[in-house]
């Protein structure tokens, strides 16, 4: 069980590792589409077979087309999807940062005390999830449903909108 | 280790890498893409706890991970139309160009 998790471990981290550090920006949403994925194996992996689906529609399926459609309606030309790298110093920086903050959060979590008592594994039936989310947590299933509508109306009107005397605006 | 510390360290490692992706890019897009890393891999941690720890409601932490990942992807949405917005008032999406408030 653990060799399974270590695997998906690897796998996502290596994904997510390589797309940050790629030149091509197609590349490396390709290949966080693949780490998606493995975040998706590791829900799986867990048990929380409804979360893993709704991860594989959402980030594999919905927000990988709408950030690969984001790249390609931003470059100037048609071969315009390179990244290139920023500065040494600020890149030196950010790997200095990131690595104090995984030394913080490793050295958190193996000295926190957790039980590690083999627990059995909740099992949760689509069916309970349903009278949950309609029972108990109506009220917030009402919110996200306005915050998505609400976000996706402001999405388009950002993206498409543009004041009407903005002299850019115009072909 | 356990398999709870399994879990959060793989996803203190994707936090890591995600931060490390936002704070060392200048493609506005790559930044985003950081960010949507480092919230997944905070609500991996939701469904580590549920499963691996001691355990009070059966459906909790499922319920709070799917609306987790509803609000990543309203983010995400929001995020990729201020792109689009930036490239059509500076035909750039590099983030060091993107200094003016005005359009």
């Amino acid at each position: 069980m653990n060799a399974v998790l270590v695997i998906i471990a690897l796998v996502t981290v290596g994904a997510a590792v390589v797309a940050m550090s790629g030149r091509n920006l197609l590349h490396s949403v390709l290949l966080l589409t693949v780490s998606w994925a493995g975040v998706a194996a590791f829900y799986l992996w867990a048990g929380a077979e409804f979360v893993a689906f709704a991860q594989l529609l959402v980030y594999v399926g919905a927000i990988s087309m709408a950030v690969l459609f984001a790249v390609l309606l931003t470059r100037r030309s048609r071969d315009d999807v390179a990244a290139p790298p920023a500065s040494r110093s600020r890149g030196i920086y950010a790997i200095l940062s990131g690595a104090a903050v995984a030394a913080v959060l490793l050295a958190a979590v193996s000295l926190a005390p957790l039980s590690s008592a083999p627990t059995p594994p909740p099992s949760v039936t689509v069916r309970q999830l349903g009278d949950q989310l309609m029972g108990p947590h109506a009220a917030s299933l009402l919110v996200i449903a306005a915050l998505l509508t609400v976000a996706l109306i402001g999405a388009v009107v950002l993206a498409a909108g543009g004041s009407p005397g903005n002299p850019e605006d115009e072909p | 280790m356990s398999h709870l510390q399994l879990c959060l360290a793989f996803s203190s490692v994707l936090f890591a890498v995600g931060l490390t992706g936002a704070l060392a890019r200048s493609n506005s897009i790559l930044v985003l893409l950081g960010l949507e890393l480092m919230l997944t891999a905070a609500i991996m941690n939701f469904i580590a706890f549920w499963r691996f720890g001691p355990s009070h409601a059966p459906a909790t932490g499922v319920i709070f991970a799917v609306f987790a990942i509803a609000v990543a992807a309203a983010e995400t949405a929001v995020g990729l139309a201020l792109v689009i917005s930036v490239y059509r008032h500076q035909r750039n999406i590099r983030l060091p160009e993107a200094n003016r408030l005005r359009g």
